[in-house]
């Protein structure tokens, strides 16, 4: 329980940085953290007291392993958004350094403002 | 042409060094993916980011020679192209998408597993590729908008 | 035992991580920071038995890190804020973050406690994985056969991503001597 809310107040803390933030970078940041916060919390569901990677090795008796190891699904799930979250970060990114190019500064009220 | 790009010699040794190494790692990776931890994903991040650090160490110019933007477009596409072509033919074999139609084998043996090997290394294409083309992308572009320098003319 | 206590302490430390990302002034440190915080992510990986993830975690972080370095090295370094109308807005989220957190408080009551998964679908996985895949891997047996379709679709947005990436970076007519994208084989 007690980590489960430290997770959410991390997650609360990308949030903070995504809404408050006038940094365009910043905000970037920002949802990074969030997605960390996301990823470990699906790992933490999975989790299994006294578990095991869902590895088999050689010496392993695979009944024991079926009841002792960890929950693979969510890993699976995440492993692939990892990769997903980092191909979003480089389009993310693109935007950003565009966007810098064109107005000339990271802020998004200026930026606002020479829009309009 | 050599001399006046990149970073310093030290790095250049270092990267001579250590290359042959990184790619052989992230091969291992991705070819014992279904034994032990590892797959298509963080191989093919590893490829990627071997071929950056050659990119950071030597310079563009030097690594474009060897495998440019373009190419490495092409190969991501057919990486994508081969992890189609598992599920399409699992799809007309065995009746379902991605069906596994190549045979178990024997665990802890490295062609065990089925298609699982293939997938992998589809996915380690189009991974690795697609991620250092838009590195190269975005450091192209990082030089223009810093300073507007002369452009070298041919090589 | 002390494995809890352990990623109690590392998942504070991520949270000071985070708190100093998003607070410092120079953007070079604020990166530096929250690459800080996804090693620790890493680590705790680790300890929550994914070997497969905390590999992933590490490596992604490194690419992650070096593309945010291109963005940020050489344009002005220092974040933008005016100390007058940051404040009303501050309160305003903070207010509203400690109304989601309290309600956050409630609504975990309903998913299972730590440690007792509830696993219909992955004792499945489990149980038929080595003989109808074969691989020792189970993550790798989940990611490319049994939901192996899941994997494509996550791959197509890979590559949607990255071609808009391209897209917006590509340069128009203007500039095309530079362009990355045009296929010039001549010279």
């Amino acid at each position: 329980m007690t980590l489960y809310m430290l997770n959410f107040s991390l997650m609360m803390v990308g949030m903070y940085a995504l809404i408050v933030k006038r940094h365009i970078v910043k905000k970037i940041l920002g949802i990074a953290i969030m997605e960390y916060a996301v990823n470990h919390f699906l790992i933490l569901i999975g989790f299994k007291k006294a578990g095991v990677a869902p590895i088999l090795t050689k010496d392993m008796d695979l009944a024991t392993f079926i009841q002792t190891a960890v929950d693979p699904l969510p890993q699976a799930l995440v492993l692939t958004s990892i990769v997903i979250g980092l191909g979003t970060l480089a389009l993310m990114v693109a935007i950003a350094i565009r966007l810098y190019e064109r107005y000339g500064t990271f802020d998004m009220h200026e930026i606002n403002r020479l829009r309009g | 042409m050599d001399k006046h790009t990149g970073m310093t010699l030290i790095v250049k040794m270092i990267t001579q060094v250590m290359i042959g190494f990184l790619l052989v790692f992230g091969a291992y990776i991705v070819l014992y993916g279904h034994i032990t931890p590892g797959g298509g994903f963080p191989g093919g991040v590893m490829i990627a980011l071997a071929y950056i650090l050659l990119t950071l160490a030597y310079g563009r110019k030097v690594v474009e020679s060897k495998i440019s933007g373009v190419a490495a477009s092409i190969v991501d596409d057919l990486g994508a192209l081969l992890f189609w072509l598992v599920g399409i033919i699992g799809l007309y074999i065995g009746g379902r998408y991605f069906y596994n139609f190549l045979g178990k084998g024997e665990p802890f043996n490295i062609f065990s597993a089925g298609t699982i090997i293939i997938s992998n290394i589809g996915i380690t294409l189009k991974v690795g590729m697609s991620l250092y083309a838009i590195f190269l992308a975005l450091a192209i572009l990082q030089r223009v908008v810093t300073e507007e320098e002369p452009k070298e003319e041919g090589e | 035992m002390e494995n809890l206590i352990i990623l109690h302490i590392l998942l504070v430390f991520m949270i000071i991580g985070a708190i100093i990302t998003i607070e410092i002034r120079n953007m070079l440190s604020a990166v530096i920071a929250v690459g800080a915080v996804g090693f620790m992510l890493s680590v705790q990986f680790l300890f929550l038995g994914a070997p497969d993830i905390a590999i992933t975690q590490v490596i992604v972080e490194i690419l992650s890190l070096i593309i945010l370095i291109r963005a940020t090295i050489n344009v002005d370094n220092v974040a933008i804020e005016r100390k007058e109308e940051i404040i009303f807005s501050n309160r305003i989220t903070l207010i509203f973050i400690g109304v989601i957190l309290i309600f956050a408080w409630t609504a975990f009551h309903a998913l299972p406690t730590f440690g007792e998964p509830s696993m219909r679908v992955s004792q499945f996985y489990l149980i038929h994985g080595l003989q109808e895949v074969g691989a020792t891997n189970f993550v790798t047996s989940v990611i490319l056969d049994f939901r192996a379709y899941d994997t494509f679709g996550e791959a197509v947005v890979l590559f949607t991503s990255i071609s808009g990436a391209f897209a917006i970076l590509r340069r128009w007519k203007k500039e095309q001597h530079k362009d990355f994208l045009r296929i010039d084989r001549e010279h």
